[in-house]
Formats: C-alpha cells, sequence, structure tokens
C-alpha cells in the first residue's frame, strides 16, 4: 500500500513572516495518487464520521478516475462550504477516524482530497444548479456563519426564499473574523459565499437581530426565523489585571487581524499591537491562532500558557504542530493568576503558578492542581485570553419567550425549534463552542424541521 | 460606522432622527483619520457600513429636574435627552462646553428645548470662561434640589463633574465613549470597570452610574493606540 500523500506547506521560516495560507493543497497527481488508496469499502466506515453526510467513497472513485468535476458534484450535494471544511475540519476525529486503513496505517486523506476538488471547481469556476421553483415562503437566518449558511444553502435549494441578516459588515461569522488567513483565507470564505448567493439566497450585512430589528418584527415578515448567531461571547479568567492595556480577548485580537485586517496597518486603518513578548492563555485551535498571529506581527517570544498537558490541549493536533514548527513555546502545567501593568496601565508581568495533574474530571481529562509555593512571574507585553467563548446573549436578551440554558445556551426541541413558535435555532449557540461542521451539521437538521414546518 | 473597505469601525451616536424621512443625524469632530476623511464627503456621497442603533435606549421618565451636561462632541448625545425628559415632564436644565466657542454645537437648538440654558468655553470665548462644573457647582449651591445629572463628553470632564456631584449625593449618568470594534459584545475592547466589575460598553451601557465607573481606567484604555492614531492621521494627510 502506497503511503499517505504528505501535505506541501510553506516553510515555517518563511511562512512566520507572512500572512499567507500555510497549507498549500494537493496537485492533480497528488490527489489521484491519495484516492488510489481508498479500498471503496463496501461499508464505508467514514460516511458515519462526516456530521453532513458526504458520500466519502462515490467522490473519492471519481477523483481516481481523474473526473475531478464529479468528484465536487457529489461533495456540493452534501456539503455547500466544501473549499472551507476541506481546511478546517477536524477529519481525525471525524471520517478519517473510520477509515479502515487507519487501523494498521494512515488513514485516506479525506479532508485533503476534499479541499482539492473544491479548490479544483473554484478555479474552474462555480456551476450552478437550475433554480428550483420558487415555494413563496420566507424564511430569515440571524447570523452568516457556518450554520446559517448552510441552513440557507438547503432552503433555498427547496426553493424557498431565504434572507440572512449579519450583524458584522462582512458575511461568513467566525469564518470571517475568526479563523485567520494562513489557516483559511478570506477569498475562499468570499468565494463560498458567493456560491450561496448564486443559491437564491440574498444577505444583508450591518444588521443587528435585536437591536436594528427584533425578532418579532421579523415573524411579521417570515413563514419563520432560524436564528445562528454562534459563540461569540470572550471567556475572561477573573484575575487581577486582565483588563490593562495589552490585554485581549482572543476575539478582539483576532477579529482586529482577520475581519478588520490590523496585520495590514496602516494601509488598513484598524491596529493591534504588536507585541515582542506574548502569552496567550489557553489549549484550543483559537489559542494556537492567536499565538500564530502574534508571531507573525513581530513577536520575538509566543508562549501557549495552558494548565494541563499537551496531551489534554483541545486543538487539532496539527495545528500544535504547526505552532511548535514556527516556534511558538508551550508552557504547559502552568496556570496565570495575575497580571501585572506598569505605571501607564500596560501589561508588564505575569504572575503563573505550576499545576500537576490529579484525577480525571468528567469529560476524563486530568484535574489541573496547584502545586505550592511554584508561584513564578513571566516577563510579557502582551496577553491574549483565549480559554473559549461562551454564546452570544444579544438575541435572548432582546427576546422574551425565548427559553435559556444556564450556559446562555438557547434551548431547542428535537425538531431544533426554541420555545418561540416558528423560531429556530442551531449552532455554536444551542451547542455551546464547537466545530465548523458540528454547526454545519446542526444546520441541516433545522433545514428539514423548518421545511416541514413551513409546508404544513 | 466604518467609511470604506479599509476603514476602522467607529462608535457614534445619534444626534437626532427623523422616522418619517427614515434618516438619522450624527454629528462627529474631525480629530482623526476616519473623522478628517469623513469631513471630506459631500451630500450624497457614500460610507460603506453604517450599523445600528446599538447599546441600551436612555430610561426616560419623570426625575423631576434634571442637569444634562455636553462637552465638546459629547453634547450631541445629549440633546435628544433634553428633548425626551422635557416631554416626560422633567425641567431640564442644559449645561455644554467647548475649548472655545467654534467648537460648540447645538446651541440654538438646545437653548429652544430647554428651561434653562449655560455654555462655557475653557479660553472664555463664548459664556462662562471655564469649565461646565463651575455652573454646575453654582447650580447645586444655589438650588439643592437635583434630581438627576446626565453628562456625555471628554472622560475627565465626567470625571469631575461625578466628583462634584458625588459629594451632593446626586445621582448621576454617564454616557461613555471607549474604543470599540463590532459593538454587539464580542470583543471587550470597550471594558470599563463599574463598581468594580467588568462591563462592556457596547452591549451593557453606554451609560453608567458615574459615581461607579473608574474614569482614569477608562482614560488610560482610550490611550491605547495613540501612536496608531497618529500615525494613520499623517499617513492620511
Amino acid at each position: 500500500m502506497a503511503l499517505r500523500q504528505p501535505m506541501p506547506e510553506q516553510d515555517p521560516k518563511k511562512r512566520i513572516h507572512n500572512f499567507d495560507e500555510v497549507a498549500l493543497g494537493y496537485s492533480a497527481e497528488q490527489a489521484v495518487s491519495e484516492a488510489e488508496r481508498c479500498l471503496q469499502c463496501a461499508e464505508p466506515g467514514c460516511e458515519q464520521g462526516c456530521p453532513v453526510e458526504v458520500d466519502i467513497p462515490e467522490f473519492i472513485e471519481r477523483i481516481k478516475e481523474g473526473n475531478f468535476g464529479d468528484a465536487i458534484k457529489v461533495v456540493r450535494k452534501k456539503n455547500h462550504l466544501p473549499a472551507i471544511c476541506g481546511r478546517v475540519c477536524p477529519y481525525e476525529d471525524q471520517c478519517e477516524k473510520f477509515c479502515v486503513l487507519g487501523k494498521k496505517e494512515e488513514p485516506v486523506a479525506i479532508g485533503r482530497l476534499e479541499r482539492f476538488v473544491a479548490d479544483y471547481e473554484r478555479r474552474k469556476g462555480f456551476k450552478i444548479p437550475s433554480k428550483p421553483e420558487a415555494t413563496g415562503k420566507k424564511v430569515a437566518v440571524v447570523g452568516s456563519g457556518p450554520a446559517g449558511v448552510t441552513v440557507s444553502a438547503e432552503l433555498a435549494k427547496l426553493g424557498h426564499e431565504v434572507i440572512v441578516f449579519e450583524a458584522l459588515h462582512a458575511p461568513g461569522g467566525v469564518l470571517m473574523y475568526g479563523i485567520p488567513e494562513f489557516r483559511l483565507p478570506k477569498e475562499i470564505v468570499e468565494a463560498e459565499i458567493s456560491y450561496i448567493k448564486k443559491l437564491g439566497v440574498s444577505i444583508k450585512t450591518g444588521i443587528v437581530i435585536g437591536k436594528t430589528i427584533s425578532v418579532d418584527e421579523l415573524l411579521e415578515e417570515f413563514d419563520a426565523a432560524f436564528i445562528g448567531t454562534g459563540a461569540g461571547l470572550p471567556r475572561w479568567m477573573n484575575i487581577p489585571g486582565e483588563d490593562l492595556c495589552g490585554v485581549y480577548s482572543a476575539n478582539e485580537f483576532l477579529t482586529r487581524i482577520n475581519l478588520m485586517r490590523a496585520y495590514l496597518f496602516p494601509e488598513y486603518d484598524t491596529p493591534v499591537r504588536k507585541g515582542k513578548k506574548v502569552a496567550v492563555i489557553g489549549g484550543g485551535n483559537v489559542a494556537m491562532d492567536s499565538a500564530r498571529a502574534a508571531l507573525r506581527l513581530g513577536a520575538k517570544d509566543v508562549f501557549i500558557v495552558y494548565r494541563r498537558s499537551e496531551k489534554e490541549m483541545p486543538a487539532r493536533q496539527e495545528e500544535i504542530e504547526h505552532a511548535k514548527e514556527e516556534g511558538v513555546k508551550l508552557k504547559l502545567l502552568t496556570l496565570p493568576t495575575k497580571i501585572l501593568g506598569d505605571e501607564k496601565g500596560w501589561v508588564e508581568k505575569m504572575e503563573c503558578v505550576r499545576m500537576e495533574l490529579g484525577e480525571p474530571d468528567e469529560s476524563g481529562r486530568r484535574i489541573p492542581i496547584a502545586i505550592k509555593n511554584s508561584e513564578f512571574t513571566m516577563n510579557v507585553d502582551t496577553v491574549i485570553i483565549a480559554i473559549g467563548q461562551s454564546p452570544n446573549p444579544l438575541i435572548s436578551r432582546m427576546t422574551e419567550e425565548l427559553q435559556v440554558a444556564e450556559q446562555g445556551t438557547i434551548v431547542v426541541d428535537g425538531n431544533s425549534m426554541t420555545s418561540k413558535e416558528g423560531v429556530f435555532a442551531g449552532g455554536d449557540i444551542v451547542s455551546g463552542a464547537a466545530t465548523v461542521i458540528e454547526s454545519m451539521g446542526a444546520g441541516k437538521r433545522a433545514a428539514r424541521a423548518i421545511h416541514e414546518y413551513i409546508s404544513r | 460606522m466604518r467609511i470604506d473597505e479599509k476603514g476602522e469601525r467607529i462608535p457614534l451616536t445619534i444626534a437626532d432622527f427623523d422616522a418619517q424621512k427614515g434618516t438619522v443625524t450624527i454629528i462627529f469632530q474631525e480629530v482623526g483619520k476616519t473623522t478628517k476623511q469623513l469631513g471630506c464627503l459631500s451630500e450624497g456621497d457614500y460610507i460603506s457600513d453604517f450599523i445600528g442603533p446599538l447599546g441600551n435606549p436612555t430610561e426616560i421618565k419623570r426625575y423631576g429636574r434634571v442637569v444634562c451636561i455636553g462637552g465638546g462632541v459629547g453634547v450631541a448625545p445629549i440633546y435628544l435627552k433634553v428633548r425626551a425628559l422635557r416631554e416626560a415632564g422633567n425641567e431640564v436644565i442644559s449645561i455644554i462646553g467647548a475649548r472655545t466657542k467654534e467648537l460648540l454645537i447645538l446651541e440654538e437648538e438646545l437653548q429652544e428645548i430647554s428651561d434653562e440654558f449655560y455654555i462655557t468655553t475653557d479660553d472664555g470665548s463664548k459664556g462662562h470662561h471655564g469649565f461646565v462644573t463651575d455652573v454646575l457647582q453654582k447650580l447645586i449651591d444655589e438650588r439643592k434640589n437635583i434630581d438627576l445629572v446626565a453628562t456625555a463628553g471628554p472622560a475627565i470632564m465626567m470625571k469631575v463633574v461625578a466628583n462634584v456631584t458625588r459629594k451632593h449625593n446626586i445621582r448621576t449618568i454617564a454616557s461613555l465613549n471607549p474604543i470599540m470594534v463590532d459593538g454587539t459584545g464580542m470583543c471587550g475592547s470597550c471594558r470599563v470597570r463599574v463598581d468594580g466589575k467588568t462591563k462592556f460598553t457596547c452591549v451593557d451601557g453606554p451609560e453608567f452610574d458615574a459615581h461607579k465607573v473608574d474614569f482614569d481606567h477608562l482614560m488610560t484604555r482610550l490611550q491605547r493606540y495613540l501612536k496608531e492614531e497618529k500615525l494613520a492621521l499623517e499617513r492620511w494627510g
């Protein structure tokens, strides 16, 4: 059996000086060779690992035949954001985890193949399926992230009129403000969104539902509404010094860089602090993104400060590897307890305590416990807090009758409907912060339920 | 508001609106790159994005005697408050201040709708030569029963207003103006300390109990991008 095709990548020494994409994508020859590794199992496991149910063996078979145009058609039947999923999905925990090859060697690189056919399609120019007959039903979608976009595409394909309301000035949600250019180029997000628009979906940016227009007002005009406003509320450590100058939530740091393009300041107007010694607190993908972005802004030292060990880090292995290759240093089993500022109110130091791991908690990860008398101080000029995001509370605060759980998530029934008749919800606003593909899966389920509801 | 594709998102206050025409009025002072560029636009030109209204509306009810204090471009948010408070049956005394008379705005409009109206300038070019708080202190000394003070303007002015009213235990509301990015509670750039707790001005404010706001902290955080603001302005100019 041939070995798994490696992903061509930008050299780490070069890439830390630019925001260009790190992974360069397979060549056609590589894609075909990789597709040839697929055993075409009679009962494929890979499909059960895909939250949007892509027919994986089928599209891989088309690649093997060199028929890339047909391959993307197979993917597009189920997945409306293939170029994005092919880049940011945690395939190793989904489709590829179930690949039978993975038992003895490395699984088929399904994610990379998906990216390959999606990129092939974009270069060739999109072929848009013919529009279905209009049903006369109207659905409002709040938020244009992965969940909202998926709901919209599914409903538009069924002939419903869909209007998406996006609070920011650009559609894409977390794909635009959260994930950096070097991992997901914004051009790709824009292209995928343009495909959704070609399906007939209309997107209105700069409208904050709950403020500009209320949910009740939406229901007067639309047959149903979907809330997919995501997990955009930054969590804090609640330690002293968090509101010093030079301390960012990862959301602010990344929004300035990704959405506002602060890395191109002063060509773009929005600035961001270019720290020399940067500490990023947290161990997830957002922490890795923040650390790698700080490096690219010119930081000399970037530390990931995480209270457990590398094994417990929630970030994808690939992201941790990329961060390490680029020179990000991991400060593990370390918990910040206080951020100290200079006389002008800027960050200067961070007090930390060393941790050890105790018994596993309910998530199965071992609980970190502070070691007595192990306090120490790090010199830093920028601190980025990346310990997670909570659901965006704006709509639930402004909408009566909307039942909200303790953690701020919106409660839905088995049909994705909230406690308010005709209002559906899905994605991170319901599940709490999760992945792009899980939100898309939720969007798909909600679309089915909305279709049934408005067609009844 | 974002002026164009490469523009920064900046928070502005709605100074007036006309629901029938579907328009809002904004007033801005040309201080940095974005506002100077905005000043170069003419009637019929476009700006890229305009989003709102954001934040929480002012609580308008019958308080009794209210003093509204606006400084510089902070007079703009005061104007709508004065109007609404008058309509709710309050006696409204307005005090507006600026560095010099050329920077005074909404003079006539405010004079017309206020029960009493005072102007102060730092250089004495118009009205009282001094600060808005001089007039406020005089009002407090003359008349004991002021039920509410509402203020908007430079952080230092609001801090001094709060210091004056705190001594006399007069409820005071300040409308804060920190640096914002999204304006929808996502980033925390606009976080302020109120009563020892961290609040997001964009979704929890913009108005807070002035006696509980840490104005020194607000002033420090307003200075975060001074260097970059200067660079952007020089490069544009």
